[in-house]
C-alpha cells in the first residue's frame, strides 16, 4: 500500500471527488491560491477564494447545496467557525427540517484544530462538540491518513452538511492509503487494537497516545481495547456499547475540554446502557477547561498523553491486577 | 397567478395586493384568537412584493425572510397550504414545521426562507452561484430582506461577494422605517440602504415603495439588466410597516402623525384610486376582485382549519436526507 501524508489524501480525496462529480466544487479564504493543481484540472468557475468573510463562504456554500452543487469550504482554522455559526447552525442544520424535507445540503466544511502549531487559542480551539450538539448536522474528525481519505471522501458524498476537523498535528503524519478507491463510512468506529481489561475510547491525535499506552499496558501484562470513533455523529454507540461489556472498564480520551465534551456523552451512553458490565468507573482524561495557551511545554499539558492514559488504565484495572 | 415577462395588468397587481392585504387580515383575526404565533404582517408593503414578484419568470428564484406572505402569495402559493401551515397542520408546505414564518415552497421557486435577520442574504450568493454553473438556467435569484437586516455585516458581505463573483442577485429591500420596535432613524446615518449598497458597486435604485406600478416597473428593469450583464442589483422600496411588529403589538412607540401620513398613501387605495381616476377601474369590477379574494380566503382558512395536525412520528423525520 502507498503511504502518503494526512495533507496528501485530503487533497487526493478532494482531486478524486471532483472528478467523479461535475458538483463538487471547493472555495475559501486562499484556496485556488494554494490547490493550483485542482483549479488546472478542474478550472476556475470550481475553485475558487473568496473574501475573507466566513459567513458568506458558509452561507454560500449553504446556498448552494440546497441548489444542486456540493460545496466543499475551507475556513481554516476552528475557532473561525464563529463567524459562519449561523450559516452552519440555523441554516445547514434546521432548513431541512423546517421545510418538511423540500431541501438537501450536501456540504463539506473543513477545519483545522488542536496543539501542535503553539499559535494560540484563537487559532487551537477544539469545538467539534458544539456541532455535535446541534440537529442536522454530522460531524467527523480522522486520526489516520487512510481514514482522511475515506471519510472526506464519504463525506463529500453524503447528501447532509459534515463538519470534517482536522488535528492539525496530523496533517505532516504519513500512513499506508490503499491505492484502489477507498471509502470510510460515517458513523462507524474503528477497533485499532483488541483487548480484554479495558477499553480506551478517542478520537484524533489522542488516538494515537491510546495506542502507545496499549502497548505500554501490553508489557504490564494489561490488555487494552482501543477504539477510534472517527465519526462523532452519528456515533457509534454500538462499538462502544460491546467493547465496554467485553472489558468492564472504559478510558475516554481527547484534547477538547471535559464539561460537556463527547466524552461526557460517551460516558452518560456507557453508564444508561452498560452499567451492569462496569467493574469501575468510567474515567475521562481531556483537555482542562481553559483557552489553548501558545508555550510549547503548556500547549503539550493541555493534551492528555500516553503516560497519563496508561496511569488511568492502570488505577481502574487496579484492584484485579494487582491482587 | 400567471406569470410573464410582459407587465402585468394594474388590475392584476391590485388584485395581488388586494389578496395579500385578506390573507394577512385573516391570520390576525387567527393570531387575536391565540393561534399563530409570532406571526409579521406587512400591511402598507404589499406593493413591494406585487411589484417585484410579478416582474420575475418562473424561472427566478425567491429567498425571503419572517415577511414573506405577500412574496409567496404574489408568486401563486396557496393561500390554503400557506395558513395551514402557520397553524401546524400537516397539508402545510412545510408539513407543519415552519409555523408563519420560515415558509418556503421549492415548487415555486420559493427557497429558502430564513427568520435570522440577514439569513437569506447569506444564502442567496449560493442560490445564484448554483444557477450560474447550470448550462442554459437564465434564472436570476430575488432576495427580500428588511432595513434592519441591513445593518448585520451579512448584508456586506453577501452584497460584496455578489459583486466580485458576478451572481445574477436582485437584492430589495423592503425599507419600511422600522427594525422590529427600533426606529430606523436611530440605527443608520442616512435614510436609505441604498448607499450602502451603491458603495459596494452594485447598481442601486430606490423607489416608491408604496405604487405598485412604479415598483414594478424598476424591478423589471433591473431584472433585465441582470439577466443581460450577469451582475447583481439592488432595490430598495421606501414604504412603511403600518401594523406592529408582530401580532399582537399596539404599537405605543409609533409617532401617530408619521403613522397616519402613511396610512394616507395606502399602496392598495393609491393604486385603485389611479385606476378609477382614468377610467380603468369602477366600483363593480372594484366589488368582484374583492369578492373573489374573499371566497379564496374563506375557502383557505376552511381548509386550514379542516386539515389534520401532523403525527407525532413526523417529529423525527426530515433531520437529515
Ligand atoms: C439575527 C436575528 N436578530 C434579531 C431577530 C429578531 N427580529 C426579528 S424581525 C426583526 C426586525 C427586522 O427588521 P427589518 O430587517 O427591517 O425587517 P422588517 O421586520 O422591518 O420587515 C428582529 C430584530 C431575529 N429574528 N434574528
Ligand atoms: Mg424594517
Amino acid at each position: 500500500m502507498p503511504v502518503i501524508t494526512v495533507n496528501g489524501t485530503i487533497s487526493q480525496a478532494i482531486a478524486e471527488e471532483m472528478r467523479r462529480d461535475p458538483s463538487v466544487l471547493m472555495f475559501g479564504e486562499g484556496v485556488a491560491t494554494k490547490r493550483r493543481e485542482l483549479v488546472a484540472e478542474f478550472g476556475a468557475a470550481r475553485v475558487r477564494n473568496t473574501p475573507l468573510a466566513e459567513g458568506i463562504i458558509a452561507g454560500t456554500a449553504v446556498g448552494a447545496a440546497a441548489s444542486g452543487l456540493r460545496p466543499i469550504v475551507d475556513l481554516l482554522f476552528a475557532p473561525f467557525l464563529c463567524f459562519a455559526m449561523d450559516e452552519i447552525v440555523n441554516s445547514a442544520g434546521k432548513l431541512r427540517y423546517m421545510s418538511g424535507g423540500q431541501f438537501k445540503f450536501p456540504l463539506v466544511v473543513l477545519a483545522m484544530s488542536g496543539a501542535g502549531w503553539t499559535v494560540g487559542a484563537q487559532h487551537n480551539h477544539n469545538v467539534e462538540a458544539w456541532f455535535v450538539h446541534s440537529p442536522g448536522l454530522k460531524v467527523v474528525m480522522p486520526s489516520s491518513a487512510a481514514d482522511f481519505k475515506g471519510l472526506l471522501k464519504a463525506a463529500i458524498r453524503d447528501d447532509n452538511p459534515v463538519l470534517f476537523f482536522m488535528d492539525l498535528a496530523l496533517g505532516y503524519q504519513s500512513g499506508e492509503v490503499p491505492a484502489a478507491e477507498h471509502l470510510v463510512p460515517l458513523g462507524r468506529a474503528a477497533t485499532l487494537r483488541a483487548g480484554r481489561d479495558v477499553t480506551l475510547v478517542s478520537y484524533a491525535k489522542t488516538v494515537h497516545y491510546c495506542v502507545a499506552a496499549a502497548d505500554t499496558l501490553a508489557g504490564q501484562g494489561i490488555s487494552a481495547e482501543v477504539i477510534d470513533l472517527r465519526s462523532l455523529k452519528p456515533l457509534d454507540e454500538a462499538a462502544i456499547l460491546a467493547s465496554v461489556r467485553r472489558t468492564g472498564r472504559v478510558v475516554v480520551v481527547h484534547e477538547a475540554s471535559r464539561l460537556c465534551g463527547v466524552g461526557a456523552e460517551v460516558a452518560a451512553l456507557v453508564a444508561e446502557h452498560a452499567f451492569d458490565a462496569l467493574q469501575a468507573p468510567v474515567r475521562r482524561l481531556t483537555g482542562p477547561d481553559t483557552p489553548a495557551p501558545s508555550s510549547w511545554p503548556l500547549e503539550q499539558a493541555f493534551v492528555p498523553q500516553a503516560d497519563a492514559i496508561v496511569a488511568a488504565a492502570r488505577e481502574l484495572v487496579g484492584a484485579r491486577a494487582y491482587a | 397567478m400567471q406569470h410573464s415577462e410582459q407587465a402585468p395588468s394594474p388590475l392584476a397587481l391590485l388584485e395581488t395586493m388586494m389578496l395579500i392585504r385578506a390573507y394577512e387580515e385573516a391570520l390576525v383575526g387567527i393570531a387575536a384568537g391565540g393561534s399563530a404565533p409570532g406571526t409579521c404582517t406587512s400591511v402598507g408593503q404589499e406593493a413591494a412584493a406585487a411589484g417585484v414578484v410579478r416582474a420575475l419568470t418562473p424561472r427566478d428564484r425567491i429567498l425571503t425572510n419572517h415577511r414573506s406572505a405577500g412574496h409567496l402569495l404574489a408568486r401563486g402559493a396557496d393561500p390554503g397550504r400557506m395558513i395551514a401551515e402557520v397553524l401546524g397542520k400537516r397539508t402545510g408546505y412545510c408539513k407543519g414545521k415552519s409555523g408563519s414564518l420560515h415558509i418556503s415552497a421549492a415548487e415555486l421557486g420559493v427557497v429558502l426562507t430564513s427568520t435570522i435577520v440577514g439569513g437569506e442574504l447569506s444564502l442567496a450568493p449560493g442560490v445564484a452561484l448554483a444557477r450560474t454553473m447550470t448550462p442554459g438556467d437564465d434564472g436570476i435569484v430575488a432576495a427580500f430582506f428588511g432595513d434592519g437586516a441591513a445593518c448585520e455585516g451579512v448584508f456586506h458581505e453577501s452584497l460584496n461577494l455578489a459583486v466580485v463573483w458576478k451572481l445574477p442577485i436582485l437584492y430589495v429591500c423592503e425599507n419600511n422605517e422600522w427594525q422590529a420596535f427600533v426606529h430606523r432613524r436611530e440605527t443608520m446615518p442616512m435614510a436609505h440602504v441604498r448607499d450602502w449598497a451603491a458603495a459596494h458597486g452594485l447598481v442601486a435604485e430606490t423607489v416608491d415603495g408604496n405604487d405598485a406600478e412604479a415598483v414594478h416597473a424598476a424591478a423589471a428593469r433591473l431584472a433585465a439588466r441582470i439577466r443581460a450583464t450577469g451582475e447583481p442589483a439592488f432595490l430598495e422600496t421606501l414604504t412603511y410597516r403600518t401594523r406592529g411588529h408582530y401580532e399582537p403589538d399596539d404599537q405605543f412607540y409609533v409617532d401617530p402623525a408619521e403613522l397616519a401620513a402613511w396610512q394616507a398613501r395606502d399602496p392598495i387605495e393609491l393604486l385603485a384610486n389611479r385606476l378609477r381616476a382614468d377610467g380603468r377601474l369602477d366600483d363593480a369590477r372594484l366589488a368582484q376582485i374583492r369578492a373573489r379574494v374573499r371566497a379564496l380566503i374563506d375557502e383557505a382558512v376552511a381548509f386550514a382549519n379542516a386539515s389534520p395536525y401532523p403525527d407525532t412520528a413526523e417529529l423525527f423525520t426530515d433531520v437529515y436526507a
